[in-house]
């Protein structure tokens, strides 16, 4: 199989790290070979962050480049914009709708562009816009938006419903697992 | 068992495997995760050191005690611990001591991108590379065969991407190692008569370990046609793999220090084109052209930042996808203070007396993006306080009634307490602001010698820094919490026009510690609003203007009441109370 490249994108401190550790540990599972790269240290600090997945019989790079990736999977509207360039021709978006204003914006010295869903589709990319942390709030908890995203994301892949189950059960807390299974239901049958 | 691993897990995993006995580093990204997963061993001791040089120090106390030892650091860590490193290469080990140092092509999160291989070459040191967690894992154990055999300290040269990428590995068993110690003053006493002695030993260790470097099968010939040859190693050899696959002869060097020439010339030999793919520095490059060889590498990639897939495949004229974009600009998301940054207050009220502020390492760095824009000096670890000392000494009045330094605690503790030393000792008028918020916080919070709780979160020795300072001869020494904007004004006008050397605390807790307790999010009542954005002025990232008036995020918000201090209308209230 060709490989596969997802990346995660959101603002530091979003939980884009749980969403990837789900991931690596399902794909894994099903026989993959995988890498996932991660940032740490000053981007945490409320910057622009990604993580790349890849997956496939043999994966080298653990970084996705401009124009490989096959899912970008969205913790907010303006990251989605900026990293749209990874995309590849015919991918697949799985975006939050939900505004994070960065600095630059809440000083006045930028604008956050509007409508930017609108835009993006109108370049004849497909992209799925959920509010996820609407949908996580209705599971229990709005730290659950990285768990509407998967949901949303399982619906694309040839991967078992049991399969991904498992993969939330071995990383979510217990006494979350109610509130995360929600979600990934809620994002799972999110109507595009 | 196969596992995805993160690179330094990997390490760590390979250390206990390979009966490390003992760990001392400090924190710096990309390498603190192996020390913070070595922890999780119980046969392992494990420490966070002041700052590298003490645990490179402690490090080769136990292995002069006889047990297998290993301290990590960042690239820059290890100009701190280069003392140690140099002439440790000339007494050698007892048993196996293994250094790690992680670069940071790129600079995600360093002042700079040093290339740490010149460090190996230097100091005449073999050196490892890999290019996944599983090399990370085996690397880590061979690593200290070589030490053992070859009687030298062996560095792991890691990068942010090998460090921080998680891949499938094979975990073992561990196996224990132990030997005895035995008094050799010929061979650990470095006084000149001894080093004299110790130093062909060196040159000589250096031959064998390039006969070494020429059959261990961490450098391997992966051939595949003769058109082109490309040497690589580290994650760079991941690159050229996802672009040339089987398509091009690629020579993978998990050795690079020192390098195997014959094995060099005779891969050269068997390609019409040889080019060397690495990042940063061209030290391979350099190498094989020692050697007489045509070789290509610097006149088709660069030398600053790290590679990719794409921008290799572009070095090779093959095409690469663009990419989508939508028209509208895109603002940039640089990383910020968190709401509730204890920082925050301090720098706003040092903005506000128009303060010439020369900073240093952590997160306070922040401290010099917009809109607080107060930090004018950033260099390394402890520069701030030598650098105000002689700024103060050369502009003298001008300067010492608004110039301080700051320096965190962790920072302080590293390498800030010699800078204080001068202070006192040559009396500069200057005025240091200890930012004591009782973490390291930018690494991802490890404790340090003042928080008074050891690297598994238990009790341990406290440094009382009010006590410190004292005994340095420092008398004036004042306590501040950063939350209240009226005592920091008050400290630091008072302070800057004492006469003598001072050091202000500014004291409070990490926001994002999980011992600390927020309270409620406060909102803006709309009513009292006047839009007059004085509350702007601090940079908090949960308070934005919605039609012209502040709006607080609640979701980031943990109330801490600095906004409120700033608003002349009394906007701000608490939602508990609302």
């Amino acid at each position: 199989m060709e490989t596969k490249n997802i990346i995660i994108v959101g603002v530091g401190g979003q939980g884009s790290l749980l969403a990837s550790k789900i991931l690596g540990h399902l794909l894994l599972n099903e026989g993959f070979d995988v890498k996932v790269s991660e940032v740490h240290g000053m981007s945490q600090r409320g910057g622009s962050v990604i993580t790349y997945v890849r997956f496939g019989d043999k994966v080298y790079s653990p970084v996705v480049d401009k124009g490989q990736a096959d899912f970008i999977v969205s913790f907010e509207i303006l990251e989605t914009a900026r990293w749209l360039s990874y995309l590849k021709a015919g991918g697949q978006i799985v975006t939050n709708t939900q505004q994070i204003d960065p600095m630059p914006v809440i000083t006045g010295a930028a604008e956050y562009p509007q409508q930017l869903v609108e835009k993006i589709r109108a370049q004849g990319i497909k992209i799925d816009a959920m509010d996820c942390l609407t949908l996580a709030r209705e599971a229990g908890s709005q730290k659950a938006v990285n768990i509407v995203l998967l949901g949303r994301l399982s619906h694309y892949f040839d991967i078992s419903e049991e399969a991904w189950q498992n993969s939330l059960k071995a990383n979510v807390p217990a006494k979350f697992l109610e509130i995360n299974q929600r979600a990934f239901e809620l994002g799972k049958t999110f109507a595009s | 068992m196969k596992e995805l691993m993160l690179g330094n897990k990997a390490l760590a995993r390979g250390l206990w495997e390979a009966g490390v006995k003992f760990v001392s580093s400090y924190p710096g990204t990309p390498s603190t995760e192996i020390t913070e997963e070595a922890v999780k061993f119980d046969d392992i001791y494990c420490e966070w050191a002041p700052n590298e040089k003490v645990a490179m120090e402690s490090a080769f106390g136990a292995s002069l005690a006889g047990k297998r030892a290993f301290c990590g650091q960042k690239h820059v860590g290890l100009n701190v611990a280069a003392d140690p490193l140099f002439t440790l290469s000339y007494t050698g080990v007892n048993a196996g001591l293994v250094v790690v140092v992680a670069d940071d092509a790129g600079m995600h999160s360093s002042q700079n991108e040093q290339d740490s291989r010149h460090y190996a070459i230097a100091a005449k040191v073999p050196m490892l590379e890999p290019s996944d967690s599983a090399e990370a894992l085996n690397f880590a154990k061979l690593a200290y065969e070589i030490s053992e055999q070859f009687d030298t300290p062996v560095i792991i040269k890691m990068c942010t991407r090998v460090a921080h990428s998680q891949s499938v590995v094979e975990t073992g068993e561990r196996v224990e190692h132990a030997k005895a110690y035995e008094k050799n003053i010929a061979k650990y006493v470095m006084m000149p008569g001894n080093a004299k002695r110790r130093h062909p030993i060196v040159e000589e260790r250096t031959r064998k370990l390039i006969d070494y470097a020429e059959t261990t099968p961490i450098n391997r010939v992966e051939l595949a046609g003769n058109e082109l040859g490309i040497i690589t190693s580290s994650t760079c050899y991941q690159y050229v793999k996802e672009v040339f696959g089987e398509t091009a002869s690629v020579l993978k060097l998990g050795m690079i220090n020192p390098l195997p020439a014959e094995l060099i010339k005779k891969f050269a030999a068997q390609v019409k084109r040889l080019v060397v793919v690495e990042e940063l520095d061209a030290v391979i490059e350099t190498h094989v052209k020692s050697l007489g060889l045509q070789v290509e590498g610097s006149n088709l990639l660069p030398r600053i930042d790290e590679f990719s897939q794409n921008l290799i495949a572009q070095a090779f004229g093959k095409k690469t996808a663009a990419g989508v974009t939508i028209e509208d600009a895109i603002p940039p998301r640089p990383p910020v203070m968190c709401a509730g940054c204890p920082h925050r207050g301090l720098f706003y009220s040092l903005k506000k007396r128009k303060c010439t502020v020369l900073g240093d390492i952590g997160c306070y760095t922040l401290g010099a993006v917009p809109p607080l824009s107060t930090i004018e000096l950033t260099l390394c670890m402890g520069a701030s306080i030598g650098a105000t000392h002689g700024f103060n000494k050369m502009l003298g009045k001008d300067s010492e009634g608004k110039t301080v330094a700051v320096i965190g605690d962790s920072t302080f503790m590293h390498s800030g307490m010699t800078g204080l030393a001068n202070v006192a000792y040559n009396q500069s008028n200057s005025t240091v602001i200890i930012l004591d918020n009782s973490i390291t916080g930018m690494t991802g919070h490890q404790q340090n010698p003042s928080t008074g709780l050891n690297i598994k979160g238990d009790p341990a020795g406290k440094i009382d820094l009010e006590a410190l300072c004292r005994a340095m001869g420092i008398e004036r020494v004042r306590v501040v919490d950063p939350y209240d904007l009226k005592a920091c004004d008050t400290a630091i006008k008072e302070e800057l026009a004492a006469a003598e050397p001072s050091v202000i605390i500014s004291r409070r807790p990490c926001a994002l510690l999980k011992t600390v307790k927020h309270k409620p999010p406060l909102y803006v009542d709309a009513d009292k609003c006047i839009g007059c954005k004085s509350c702007m002025k601090i940079g908090c990232p949960a308070i934005s203007m919605k039609d012209g008036k502040a709006v607080v995020d609640a979701t980031q918000c943990v109330g801490c009441g600095v906004c409120s201090q700033l608003c002349p209308k009394k906007a701000f209230a608490s939602t508990k109370e609302a």
